[in-house]
């Protein structure tokens, strides 16, 4: 039986010296989505919530850092400033704002990270407009060459840094104090109470982690993409997506799934066009939801 | 003699690799009270839970009223005539005593005022006509557990499953209780019930079902339960029976 | 019927201010807090009585917005029934995003996250496709006859929102005393003990959000009607999907006049932000935020609910004082 041919533009769309580039880049992307998703994946670990907070807070950070570099501090010098900044930031709000706001109801912490959602990125429309702004660093169009393809250092650099983050995040689990408290409450909450450990301040320092991996991620995002007070959000939803198609509260899922879902978004922007590519996640994020909440690697929701 | 009411035919439930409940089978006839006792963990609630539709085992059949049951959605078993409470007391704590109730005689009575008479009548079975208003949250454990057994009467059930209903309540609570489920088992409601309080098992109780690790190590009236040497080393470990040198019922 | 007084004197009350108040500024303030109001108790059907908290109300919204809109302009239909194919749809979302998410278990944040997700979808294919204009949008002419569901005094439009809101007081407090709200609310305390009394939570749920979706419809088919203009960033933003949680959660969630009591504060303290300011936008929202945390900090059940606690805590002192006197 005949194939009927296929047109000619998906002939070329399909070649290797398209498809491969773009798989890369969305590896690249990627690993940056993975870095976003690993502090909400582990938010939601932790304290069990999903933090709504967690795209304004990446705008803030990259507000912060789009300012820093006006001050002549580079993006990837910036990472080691906003980090413990941004670390702060989120210890304080937890300790201070979600925790007793919320009285320990799911759904007021929803409400909670909502309003501050809100609050950031509106006061960051309130000061800075909704211009779009960037930053031109000097190695920003520099590329590396691999035979097949050119890739941008930055992105690279990113790539990088997000396992850099992935493998300082289990040193500090696995081996610190603090770390083991973090998961003997993700474990068990109240068994951690009453051994002693102090549950608000883990959620705290939880929630500073998250949002420190958040600040880095703003770090590396910056040299090559736009700054504006919805920025974050872009990227949150597609946070949430890779969230849930890991697993919600599992470190490699957040990993793996922001690998996948950057290729995903990659190749379907390939095929379809941006704004189509954006509604492609939604529905995969929808239909994960529907289908295996638990996603490919957590526990059951 | 006509078939019992619940039929519980070789019934297992896995969770990964922990097998909870291992072929149980248990037999409640009609308009009698039934217990089901063993150590903690053994997978009683578990079995309940599959009972009332909360749960799909992994293996086995229930029969309600003559029917195959399994796995059917505990609203449409409720429907049917199944009630249970729950081990651990879940009011609707925003409500008040008498709105916890009307839910339940919702079920079957569609408008406001007849749910509204039949909360009424309920809640003077049980012994709460006194706080109706109060707000559920505000309730001992004692009228809690009243609460849940009216909110399941309510229902209008043929068949009721207490999931320890006793536990926590001081001697003198207990003495309160116990007529109230005699009663309810004389008006012809059939009653399972999970328990650890043998004095209640022992007086309320006709037939007895001990489940230990899964599986059902004994099965009789109270007396025979009670002395059956398994029965005693799932509660007070292996070789007690012996030690103990020939048990005698309480 | 003695129980829908207070609803009949609270709208009589709201009816005569067109008759008193002749500036169009005042009487725009009220038509928009009353469209947010009508909006919000859509999403307390849902999320005050049924406890489902949906961040993506906007897909209701702007569903109304943009049937009533497109069908007016692409296919001539008649504004009036234009309004209630809007609604209609509202509904048909409804039942779809209910069939879908409530049949999967879906519960708390998770489905908090895919009404969200829901919300945006649509709004990023109605900022793509051409049947909404796309990026332009769909501008309604202006055809000022009441055929039209046009007026040139915006008193008409005020009775008309008035009305709609009236009718949703009345469904709300339909329902608080019906069996289905019963139920409603029994699955909101605790979905498993409602189940074990006989409720089929899924389906108690999916209708709460067909009608949920059938009344934040119709609001946006009225800013259709009144601004004459929806884009996919009115109809479908964010910006909406929060006030109309925004409003049930300030006034009292679960409560008749909660939407409308939380839409009054909400745009007060809106125009109250921008009278102090200017008009550089964001800050109303912040303010909106900020009034958030600190009702879900001191008064969760809203302010109605403050109310209440207030007068639970003043009997309880006297109470007191009464012993020790």
């Amino acid at each position: 039986m005949c194939h009927p041919p296929l047109p000619a533009s998906i002939l070329v769309v399909l070649s290797p010296a398209i498809i491969i580039p773009a798989i890369l880049n969305g590896l690249l992307t990627g690993a940056v989505y993975a870095l976003v998703a690993l502090g909400l994946t582990l938010v939601y670990g932790v304290l069990h919530i999903i933090n709504f907070a967690h795209g304004a807070l990446l705008t803030a950070a990259m507000f912060a850092a789009f300012f820093a570099y006006q001050f002549g501090i580079d993006p990837y010098v910036a990472i080691f400033l906003l980090a413990p900044a941004f670390f702060a930031v989120g210890y304080a709000l937890q300790r201070l704002v979600i925790g007793p706001a919320a009285h320990g109801d799911d759904r007021n912490m929803l409400l909670v990270t909502l309003g501050i959602a809100v609050i950031i990125e509106n006061a960051l429309l309130y000061a800075f407009r909704a211009d779009t702004r960037t930053i031109d660093v000097p190695y920003a169009f520099q590329s590396i060459d691999f035979g097949f393809t050119f890739v941008a250092v930055p992105r690279l650099v990113g790539f990088a840094a997000v396992f850099a983050v992935a493998l300082v995040l289990w040193l500090i689990m696995t081996f610190t104090d603090t770390g083991k408290a973090i998961r003997a409450v993700a474990k068990e909450k109240v068994g951690a109470e009453l051994a002693g450990i102090d549950v608000a301040h883990v959620y705290a320092v939880t929630f500073g982690l998250g949002t420190a991996c958040v600040a880095i991620a703003a770090c590396l995002l910056v040299p090559t993409y736009y700054v504006n007070p919805s920025a974050g959000n872009a990227f949150v939803l597609v946070a949430f997506t890779i969230v849930v198609l890991g697993g919600m509260g599992s470190v490699p899922g957040a990993l793996i799934g922001g690998l996948v879902i950057g290729v995903v978004e990659s190749l379907s922007s390939l095929f379809f066009g941006d704004s189509l590519g954006q509604v492609g996640i939604f529905l995969i994020f929808i239909a994960m939801l529907l289908v295996r909440p638990s996603g490919l690697f957590g526990a059951r929701a | 003699m006509a078939e019992p009411l619940l039929i519980v035919e070789r019934v297992s439930r896995r969770f990964g690799g922990l097998l909870a409940v291992n072929a149980a089978s248990l037999i409640a006839p009609e308009s009698r009270i039934t217990a089901l006792i063993g150590p903690n963990g053994a997978g009683k609630t578990t079995l309940f839970a599959i009972i009332s539709g909360f749960l799909k085992p992994s293996d086995g059949k229930v029969r309600y009223a003559g029917e195959d049951v399994t796995g059917q959605p505990p609203h449409r078993l409720a429907r049917r005539g199944i009630a249970r409470t729950f081990q651990i007391a879940q009011p609707f704590a925003g409500l008040s005593v008498r709105e916890n109730i009307l839910v339940g005689a919702h079920l079957h009575h569609r408008t406001r005022e007849a749910a509204l008479a039949v909360a009424e009548r309920v809640a003077g079975e049980v012994g709460l006509d006194g706080m109706l208003d109060r707000p559920a949250d505000t309730l001992t454990v004692a009228a809690r557990k009243r609460l849940e057994l009216a909110r399941a009467l309510a229902t209008e059930p043929k068949l009721l499953l207490l999931d320890e209903v006793l536990a926590g309540l001081n001697p003198s609570e207990i003495r309160g209780i116990v007529p109230v489920i005699r009663g309810l088992c004389m008006r012809g409601i059939t009653i399972v019930m999970i328990e650890h309080v043998m004095q209640a098992v022992m007086s309320l109780a006709e037939n007895v079902f001990a489940l230990a690790e899964g599986r059902i190590i004994a099965e009789g009236t109270p007396a025979q339960v009670a002395a059956d040497r398994g029965v005693v080393e799932a509660y007070l470990g292996h070789g007690a029976a012996v030690k103990l040198g020939g048990v005698h019922a309480h | 019927m003695k129980a829908f007084t207070p609803i009949a004197v609270v709208v009589a009350l709201f009816a005569t201010v067109p008759l008193v108040v002749h500036s169009n500024v005042v009487l725009n303030f009220l038509v928009v807090a009353l469209m947010i109001a009508l909006a919000g108790q859509g999403w307390n059907i849902l999320g005050g009585y049924g406890g489902q908290y949906s961040f993506g109300h906007a897909a209701f919204f702007g569903t109304g917005a943009y049937v009533t809109a497109i069908l007016q302009v692409r296919y001539g239909v008649n504004a009036w029934v234009g309004f209630a194919i809007g609604i209609a749809a509202g509904a048909l979302v409804g039942a779809i995003i209910g069939a879908l998410t409530f049949r999967s278990g879906l519960r708390g944040s998770y489905f908090a996250l895919v009404t969200l997700a829901f919300a945006e979808v649509l709004r990023i294919s109605a900022s793509v496709a051409p049947i909404t204009g796309a990026g332009v949008g769909t501008l309604i002419k202006l055809d000022l006859r009441a055929q039209a569901f046009q007026f040139q005094s915006r008193a008409v439009f005020y009775w008309i929102i008035l009305a709609l809101v009236a009718l949703s007081l009345a469904i709300a407090k339909l329902i608080e005393r019906s069996r289905f709200g019963v139920w409603l609310v029994a699955v909101r305390e605790n979905e498993d003990a409602a189940q074990a009394l006989g409720i089929d939570v899924a389906t108690v749920k999916s209708a709460a959000m067909v009608i949920s979706g059938a009344i934040t419809a119709a609001a946006g088919c009225f800013y259709a009607q009144y601004f004459l203009f929806v884009d996919s960033g009115i109809a479908y933003g964010t910006w909406i999907s929060i006030e109309v949680l925004l409003t049930p959660i300030i006034g009292g969630v679960g409560t008749v006049f909660g939407p409308l009591f939380g839409a009054m504060v909400v745009k007060a303290l809106g125009e109250g932000a921008r009278l102090v300011t200017g008009d550089a936008p964001g800050l109303d929202l912040v303010v909106y935020g900020a009034v958030l945390i600190l009702v879900i900090a001191f008064t969760p059940r809203g302010l109605i609910g403050g109310l209440a606690q207030a007068r639970q805590w003043l009997m309880r002192r006297r109470g007191a004082e009464a012993h020790h006197g």
